[in-house]
């Protein structure tokens, strides 16, 4: 079976120890997650895991099945690309003196539609947000001119589908 | 200071208490889960609410085993018995890691388990302070759930989670850690039983548009099979189950850990599937056009090779864990809930029926192994004791009525193979993990769990040995456990393996074994040896009728073989007799 880029979305409550009780999963099975971010979903204390990894179809339903197992996990539901959208962040560090002395840099940093987050004397910060492959391109060409930090988030990403957690939780209340 | 009568008569109804310790709280926290027989190792972690047992004695039953892991095992024994929650205690650090074994075999054979372990001060945390140790995050990959207290209030509600998710749904073992702080600090203590958690939904609702296709296939079906495991027990579901077998008149088969759920002689229980299982059996997974699997979840020693796994049958598959469906073997149909209840809707729906046709071939395949294994196994005719006379033994003086606790390795598949039991809760062993040393310890605590019944541990001379020194439990506490080491000088099971799969090199599995006798009774045990077998009758009978603890040493040959087998990878079909 083909393997797949897949975006595990995971609501949990807040819980001191559960990101490690989900990687916990992706180790026991020697899977590599390619990327991880997590924060406060649209509802107040519960959060939202995404963690992005290649595998097959099969693998991807077991391993959420796993992940919807624990006890502080609300609800696991994995996608496919053309599901999501998605964004990764990323920051560049280069220093101050190649912005005034090489023209082309200034091309660069337009084309890309990057944005500038600070200038100081030493060194200026530009950020890009977009697909891999953009920031990924951006990285490259700046490369050249002295990249004196480098540093991607993972990935974020909302479905395309209605997610439809608040009703997950009102069920769930009743049921209790 | 406070006064705790004076206290208790003000609140009495209510569980509420005024300004009482950390330590206080989580001794009050179990009684009110009627937890009142605990397993535990003290130290320097766990010393405050060691000091509330001492005060509530009278109330709560510490068990000190001389292990950590036996304090698990002991727990684990005690809930597969009692159906109850078993509790045990140890302080942080070295106590904490001791209990892994236990709790990860709790983990994957589903036994309710609660574990609380002292932890340093929540000051202390992180600065590898003494017998600091990340328990938490070592345990998270083989528990339930796991948290860690650093404030005693936390105390009442996350001990009320704890045992509620520890017996819930399918049942699994929970480590609560609590800080020394949190142990000594006071605060006013109120009690609520759990009684759900948003984000855990252990009982599903049942389909019923399932149970009509299952009713369909079962219809339809001429050569069905229903494979049982432990959900039945957990789910006590043991009276619906013989209601279906005796309703749809198909034959069953069980797992290592569903054994005893339905009675040994009961027309319908045809044996084990599995590696070591019986032949028919196996054989007939691969024959049958329906195979009802109820409780149990495919592992690879009850399926062996996958790819040719009864791939003839439509398989309907009645699990309650959402995991487990589709994970090892596809059903193409699913009665997502629990046993019990799937089982009830499957029992109004179905028709009575019989398989006479079918049922011979479970005959006729029985004979064969009766022929070629089962006879020389019970009736053997050269000298030296066979490991199944001795089950054989125990059956005919305990009349099927005893728990029969067993370790790992070449005895527990005799055990299991032979042991005749009438009622459910009866078979105790380390199924999935196949933890060697589980026997002695675990059988303390089944016998805590059962008191009015028999309680036999028959464990091989390897494993005896990992935790021989719960002989030391027994003594202190004179539980009246009989203790039968099947003694084969050798790691039997890896030397069986080292024989037919790798030219008979016996790497490290001989076993130079010390005087059991006198080990046992050192520990003022009463003890025999049996070397021929015309003592084994009336050993076995003054074993089982004594009392008090027994030790009893039987001799056997020492390169025996456990047949059938399906070797490791095979398929079901390739089951060997020889």
């Amino acid at each position: 079976m083909e393997k797949k880029i897949y975006t595990i979305s995971v609501y949990t409550e807040n819980n001191i120890g559960l990101l490690n009780r989900i990687s916990a999963i992706f180790l026991k099975r020697h899977i590599n997650i390619e990327s991880f971010s997590t924060s406060e979903s649209e509802i107040k204390n519960v959060f939202r895991f995404v963690i992005v990894v290649k595998m097959t179809a099969d693998k991807v339903v077991k391993i959420v099945k796993q992940i919807e197992k624990q006890i502080d996990v609300i609800k696991a539901y994995y996608h496919t690309d053309d599901e999501t959208i998605f964004q990764e962040n990323a920051l560049y560090k280069v220093k101050s003196s190649a912005l005034f002395e090489e023209r082309q840099i200034q091309n660069i940093i337009k084309d890309s539609h990057s944005n500038i987050v600070t200038v100081s004397p030493e060194f200026f910060v530009i950020e890009l947000t977009g697909f891999r492959s953009e920031t990924e391109k951006l990285r490259v060409e700046l490369e050249p001119y002295g990249l004196l930090q480098f540093v991607r988030s993972g990935r974020i990403s909302v479905t395309k589908a209605k997610m439809g957690i608040s009703e997950i939780l009102n069920t769930f209340k009743n049921n209790k | 200071m406070v006064d705790r009568n004076a206290n208790e008569n003000m609140n009495n109804s209510t569980s509420k208490l005024l300004n009482i310790s950390g330590a206080e709280a989580v001794i009050r926290c179990l009684l009110e889960e009627e937890a009142n027989l605990v397993y535990g190792y003290p130290g320097g972690a766990i010393m405050p609410i060691y000091d509330e047992i001492f005060k509530f004695q009278d109330q709560l039953h510490h068990v000190l085993t001389r292990h950590e892991q036996g304090a698990t095992h002991a727990a684990q024994g005690f809930a597969r018995t009692s159906g109850k929650v078993g509790v045990a205690l140890a302080t942080s650090g070295p106590g904490a890691t001791n209990l892994v074994t236990g709790i990860a075999d709790a983990q994957i054979d589903s036994t309710p388990m609660v574990c609380i372990t002292g932890q340093v001060a929540s000051n202390l945390l992180g600065s590898d302070a003494f017998q600091e140790t990340d328990i938490i995050g070592i345990s998270t990959p083989v528990t339930k759930w796991n948290y860690q207290i650093t404030k005693a209030a936390e105390i009442p509600e996350i001990m009320a989670k704890a045992f509620y998710i520890a017996r819930s749904g399918r049942p699994g073992p929970v480590l609560i850690d609590i800080t020394k702080d949190a142990q000594f600090e006071f605060f006013d203590f109120s009690y609520k039983k759990c009684d759900g958690i948003r984000s855990y939904q252990p009982y599903p609702n049942l389909s019923m548009e399932a149970v009509d296709k299952a009713v369909e296939l079962i219809s339809q079906a001429k050569k069905p099979l229903v494979v049982w495991g432990q959900g039945i027990i957990l789910g006590k579901a043991e009276e619906e189950f013989k209601t279906f077998l005796e309703k749809s008149g198909i034959p069953a088969v069980w797992t290592i850990l569903g054994l005893s759920a339905l009675a040994t002689d009961h027309p319908s229980n045809r044996g084990m599937v599995g590696m070591h299982g019986n032949y028919a059996p196996n054989l007939l997974t691969n024959e049958c056009d329906v195979l009802i699997a109820i409780g149990m979840r495919f592992d690879d020693r009850v399926t062996g090779d996958l790819t040719t796994y009864a791939k003839q049958a439509k398989i309907i598959h009645l699990e309650l864990d959402a995991a487990e469906i589709n994970k090892n073997v596809i059903a193409d149909v699913v009665l997502h809930a629990d046993c019990k209840h799937s089982l009830q809707a499957l029992n109004d729906r179905i028709a009575e029926k019989k398989y006479p046709k079918w049922i011979r071939r479970f005959d006729q395949l029985d004979a064969i192994e009766q022929e070629k294994v089962i006879h020389s196994d019970l009736n053997p005719t050269k000298p030296g004791l066979t490991m199944g006379e001795a089950i054989a033994m125990i059956n005919k003086h305990s009349k099927g009525d005893a728990v029969i606790v067993t370790d790992v390795g070449q005895h527990q598949m005799v055990a299991c193979r032979y042991a005749k039991f009438n009622q459910s809760k009866s078979n105790v062993t380390s199924g999935g993990l196949g933890t060697m040393g589980f026997a002695l310890p675990a059988a303390i605590g089944a016998k805590m769990g059962a008191m009015d019944r028999e309680v036999v541990a028959v464990i091989g001379d390897g494993g005896y040995q990992m935790t021989i020194q719960e002989l030391g439990t027994i003594f202190q506490q004179q539980v009246a456990v009989k203790i039968v080491v099947l003694n084969n000088d050798f790691l039997g099971m890896v030397r069986q393996w080292q024989q037919l799969f790798f030219d008979k090199r016996y790497a490290s599995t001989e076993m130079v074994n010390p005087d059991f006798v006198t080990i046992a009774k050192g520990f003022k045990i009463e003890a025999r040896r049996v070397k021929e077998r015309k003592d084994l009758n009336e050993v076995v009978k003054e074993m089982m009728s004594s009392d008090k603890p027994y030790f009893l040493e039987v001799c056997v040959e020492k390169e025996d073989n456990v047949f059938p087998m399906i070797p490791t990878g095979a398929s079901v079909s390739d089951i060997r007799l020889e």
